[in-house]
């Protein structure tokens, strides 16, 4: 197998695992950005992807929509996303709680809930049907004929997958380019400072909690309809800490989330194709799949540049307290 | 003064258990909400758990690693630390011990029990004491890295598995009977279930976690960085030292808890694909025992009794078991919210006192 046909493998299928990750990812940029941790991404997707199959079950079974349903269902997860999402707001911004507590309360209760309704809807097992319209494979037209570049980039992708990079120029040109990225990044920063100012504190944070659920509920729908097809218990098994390893490993930046995504999605597909790829048939795939945690780690020790969280991040606002 | 102390304590006290019933209480509206009998469901949990010596023997059995995560998490609280690393921790130190039995094989009972015991502890300890280094000594977050740590842990023991400890049915093979901490005794006074002597060294854990941190000038020191790093650092403490041993004695414990279902409950251990949810549900057990042994062993037993009821609640009420998780789940919100339970509490006591 010559090295194009392997780029030709492995560049593909990294864009599909990294797609929700992305977007995962960079919800995590906006929730920490504004001072909130948040450890809940994992139940996020579970309720994005949850969401996703029961809405594009119900889009082409009782509607008709066809292969609009799965798209259509992304956005319900989205919006179902950041309603779950004000769950971890309200506890952990207004009734200050422990975020890291509230966060592991949001994951244990996406997980139970989802499952339990998932049981209700369909009879009492313990996973939805497969959904019919997925978000396939295609090649892009025009783009796919370069040659070269067109079979290792345009070739057997998702549209997803490129949607995903571009949220992340908007997250970003968002985060920097406009006043709203301004105060949002101040409330991370110096709350006391943003509030002196005029801007409150504690809608900015729900702002970036909400955005970090709807981003977290888009990444859990992507991932269910470009790849699991159904959901059940194991169906998010990791991912939402995955990207949440992503938002660390990637400096709390949007390109960092997105490049260290791409990277984490490189390193799972490597996992699961290396079997087809000669040289790394040899290498057992758990370093590939430890991989990632084990390089997160390192990049927080501040070997290979230093990680630093926003200032404020995970320490209630308290008006008045020093 | 007095007068305060005895309100604050009151006030800590009452947070749990408004959190436990405000829990049921959503759990009930919940089960009303999608047509099933909330007091049916209850009340086969409270049957089967009291009544049913198998039930009741089976809950004791799961209280057993839930009672050391519980206190593993507690630990660390009490330096001031989040460990959720428990799961891995737990994973690390099942491993270990299963390893450690199958390997000394032909070891007499009296010294490879314990050995087996101690390897879990160690191997869980080791995996604590790496999160504590890189806090101590790089200022890595704790709870990041042990998150890391908990995904290290389950795909590197799913491996060693594979490779070096394989039998069929995707497991290890069954330690040998000198290892093991089954009992026919227990199995017999409980009509079959899993009971086995782990409640012991359960036992034994909630004791050595009250006299380490309450009667061992260590356990001051780490009670001390707890509180205030500064403050103890000014004190001449060596905080970098005290977070170290206090990770690792965490991981001790949540070590301890895999240990106990690798030679008591399964006697083996399986290629795990996802994580148990005993290390999670530690986090919750801890904090609903506001990170004291006697609380931790209390809500252990609720939530162990709530998990082996719900099997019960599922076949004679029909609901579907993940609402015992919601319960939990819920539980954890209202612990957490304490700001805002004591603050309605006040509020509503202020108001009866004007009227």
């Amino acid at each position: 197998m010559s090295f194009f046909e392997v780029l030709c493998i492995i560049i593909p299928s990294t864009l599909l695992t990294a797609a929700p990750l992305i977007f995962t990812s960079l919800g995590g940029v906006f929730t920490e950005r504004a001072g909130v941790v948040n450890i809940g991404l994992e139940g996020l997707m579970s309720v994005g992807a949850f969401t996703a199959a029961v809405a594009t079950l119900t889009f082409e079974r009782s509607l008709g929509f066809g292969a609009f349903s799965p798209w259509l269902a992304i956005l319900v997860a989205g919006v179902a996303g950041g309603l779950f999402s004000l769950i971890h707001a309200v506890v952990s911004i207004s009734f200050r709680a422990d975020q890291t507590v509230s966060g592991v309360a949001l994951n244990f209760l996406a997980a139970g809930l989802t499952i339990f309704l998932v049981k209700l809807i369909y009879n009492g097992g313990g996973q939805t049907p497969y959904i019919e319209n997925n978000i396939d494979k295609v090649n892009i037209p025009l783009l796919a004929k370069i040659p070269v570049l067109g079979p290792i980039f345009f070739q057997q992708v998702t549209y997803t997958s490129y949607i995903a990079i571009l949220a992340a120029f908007i997250v970003w040109y968002v985060l920097f380019k406009t006043p709203f990225g301004l105060r949002l990044r101040s409330v991370g920063e110096h709350p006391a400072a943003a509030d002196t100012l005029g801007i409150s504190v504690i809608k900015m944070r729900y702002i970036g909690v909400f955005l970090s659920g709807v981003f977290g509920g888009i990444g859990g729908a992507v991932y269910l309809v470009t790849i699991t097809s159904n959901y059940n218990v194991s169906t998010i098994a990791g991912q939402g800490f995955l990207a949440l390893a992503a938002l660390v490993f990637g400096k709390w930046h949007p390109f960092g989330a997105l490049g260290a995504s791409l990277f984490f999605g490189f390193a799972q597909s490597l996992s699961i194709t290396s079997q087809q790829i000669p040289l790394l048939n040899q290498l057992p795939s758990v370093y590939l799949l430890i991989a990632p945690y084990v390089l997160t780690l390192i990049v927080l020790t501040g070997f290979v540049g230093k990680a630093v969280a926003p200032k404020a991040d995970g320490v209630p606002y308290i008006k008045g307290q020093r | 003064m007095n007068q305060l102390l005895k309100k604050i304590n009151w006030m800590t006290l009452l947070i749990p258990l408004i959190s436990v019933i405000l829990g049921f209480l959503c759990g009930a509206i919940i089960m009303w909400c999608t047509g099933y009998d909330p007091f049916l469901a209850y009340g086969s949990i409270i049957q089967s758990i009291f009544l049913q010596p198998y039930y009741a023997g089976e809950t004791i059995r799961a209280m057993i690693p839930l009672v050391l995560s519980g206190l593993a998490v507690a630990f660390a609280f009490r330096t001031g630390l989040f460990n959720i690393g428990v799961e891995g921790q737990l994973m690390a130190g099942w491993l270990a011990s299963v390893a450690c039995a199958i390997g000394f094989d032909g070891l007499p009972k009296f010294i490879l029990l314990p050995l087996s015991i101690l390897a879990g502890a160690i191997a869980g300890g080791i995996w604590g004491f790496i999160p504590g280094l890189l806090k101590a000594r790089f200022k890595v977050h704790e709870v990041i890295s042990t998150i890391m740590m908990n995904y290290i842990s389950l795909y590197t023991t799913s491996y060693l598995i594979k490779t070096f400890l394989y039998t069929q049915g995707e497991r290890t093979p069954t330690i040998p009977q000198s290892a093991s901490l089954a009992s026919n005794f227990l199995a017999n006074l409980t009509q079959g279930s899993r009971l086995h002597w782990g409640f012991i060294v359960a036992i034994l854990a909630v004791i050595a976690m009250w006299f380490i941190l309450w009667r061992t000038s260590i356990g001051f020191e780490l009670r001390s960085v707890g509180f205030s790093q500064e403050a103890s650092r000014y004190a001449g403490m060596n905080v970098a030292r005290n977070i170290v041993l206090s990770m690792t004695i965490s991981g001790a414990f949540a070590g301890l808890a895999g240990a106990m279902e690798g030679l008591g409950t399964y006697q083996y251990m399986m290629i795990n694909s996802t994580f148990t949810g005993i290390g999670f549900n530690g986090i919750a057990v801890a904090l609903l025992g506001l990170n004291t042994p006697i609380g931790v062993v209390l809500s252990g037993a609720l939530f162990a009794g709530l998990q082996t009821g719900g099997l019960t609640m599922q076949s004679v009420a029909g609901v579907p078991i993940e609402l015992i998780q919601v319960i939990i789940a819920l539980i954890i919100f209202f612990v957490g919210s304490g700001y805002v339970v004591q603050w309605a509490w006040s509020r509503f006591m202020g108001r009866r006192h004007k009227a």
